[in-house]
């Protein structure tokens, strides 16, 4: 996917956002249904997100993660601002993967694959309720303590879970270094 | 900066997910700014968010990329990709729509002032700048539900330690505190609660001893 960006970013390659398109819109749909929007509305955030990859295609780099983790940092942005109507400062964790970097190291983009592989693996194979607590937050949109509230469970219980499941990716990936 | 007080972690993959409170996530973006270890952090957790995101059985999509374009503005498939490289004003200047600085502080009590910044219609909890005059006690008091206070000044002590500039407790459910202000310096911060009414109650808690009602 990094390359298709890539092309998109330096010829403005509309044959290479259109296989972008085709392979993200309708991921980026389904997780705006996930997070509660209509099919109507969640159709119309997957748009506007893809041209947003077309404008913003210049300040992605390979160096700050996977194409898929920079889109996906882009919907996830798009979705608050849509649910908080348009508050600037919103768009932080994705600014600050903006700024333009250096050049990429050459094994930069493999080793990303690679990390993201572990982070699968290791998503795999949780323990059910640390599973579930990742995917209400991630994917369901819902803060701790709707997700406490949601499973009849004490905050703390929730925020352990989590600490839990990240503890075990992050070893993970750290393996890899 | 050094920095010696970070957010819980759930509270970071809570971030990174998109799922944090828009108080406490603009607590958050303001310790990240100056933290360079919770940034990288957070980078990682965004791959744990990317990685559930690439699994998501795909919705079906009736537009294609040609459509999408021509339903945008009228001449953006021709323009050069974007690169913004000027500096960006500071989370905290963006909430604040000025220098904090010029902030016009309201007075709550004896050596307290506070400045309510105001969230999005759909949001909810609280947001506020708190100033502590120097040497200031507190009085003893709990927190329901998630609360979190950035130092952007000064600093305060409590059981759990100083807290300086940059620094951000990250205070759980039913945690007792009684901070005091440096006293020299005071203290200045930035304050997220999850709940607004109860926010209320700790300010008034706070204030009541002091103004003796």
């Amino acid at each position: 996917m990094a390359h298709l960006l890539q092309r998109v970013a330096q010829s403005r390659d509309t044959q290479a956002f259109a296989e972008l398109f085709e392979n993200f819109a309708p991921r980026i749909k389904a997780y705006m249904i996930r997070q509660g929007a209509d099919p109507t509305t969640a159709e119309e955030l997957a748009q506007e997100t893809l041209m947003m990859v077309w404008r913003k295609a210049g300040l992605y780099s390979d160096t700050k993660g996977s194409a898929t983790t920079w889109i996906f940092t882009i919907a996830r942005n798009l979705r608050i601002d849509r649910l908080r109507r348009e508050v600037p400062w919103q768009a932080l964790p994705e600014g600050r993967d903006e700024q333009p970097s250096d050049d990429t190291a050459p094994d930069e983009a493999v080793s990303e694959r690679q990390r993201r592989q572990r982070v699968h693996e290791v998503l795999e194979t949780l323990p059910e309720d640390q599973h579930e607590v990742v995917v209400l937050s991630y994917i369901e949109g819902l803060s701790h303590s709707e997700i406490a509230e949601r499973l009849e469970l004490p905050l703390g219980t929730v925020k352990s879970r989590m600490r839990l499941a990240y503890q075990k990716i992050r070893e993970s990936v750290e393996d890899l270094r | 900066m050094k920095i010696d007080h970070h957010p819980d972690e759930s509270t970071l993959m809570s971030y990174a997910a998109g799922s944090l409170p828009e108080p406490l996530s603009a607590v958050v973006a303001a310790h990240i700014e100056l933290c360079p270890d919770c940034a990288h952090e957070v980078r990682a957790m965004e791959r744990i968010g990317a990685t559930l995101f690439e699994v998501l059985a795909p919705a079906s999509v009736g537009l294609t990329a040609g459509q999408a374009f021509a339903g945008a503005a009228p001449s953006l498939a021709a323009t050069a990709a974007y690169v913004d490289t000027r500096p960006t004003a500071s989370v905290l200047t963006r909430l604040l729509g000025g220098e904090l600085a010029d902030v016009h502080w309201k007075r709550l009590g004896f050596g307290i002032w506070h400045y309510p910044i105001k969230l999005s219609p759909n949001s909810k909890g609280d947001l506020r700048l708190i100033k502590v005059a120097p040497g200031q006690v507190m009085p003893d008091h709990g927190h329901g539900g998630s609360e979190l206070t950035l130092i952007l000044s000064g600093s305060y002590s409590d059981e759990f330690g100083t807290y300086r500039s940059g620094d951000l407790s990250d205070l759980g459910d039913d945690v007792e505190h009684q901070p005091v202000s440096d006293p020299v310096e005071g203290c200045v911060c930035l304050i997220a609660s999850e709940r607004k009414a109860r926010f209320k109650d700790v300010l008034a808690r706070i204030v009541q001893p002091l103004t003796g009602l």
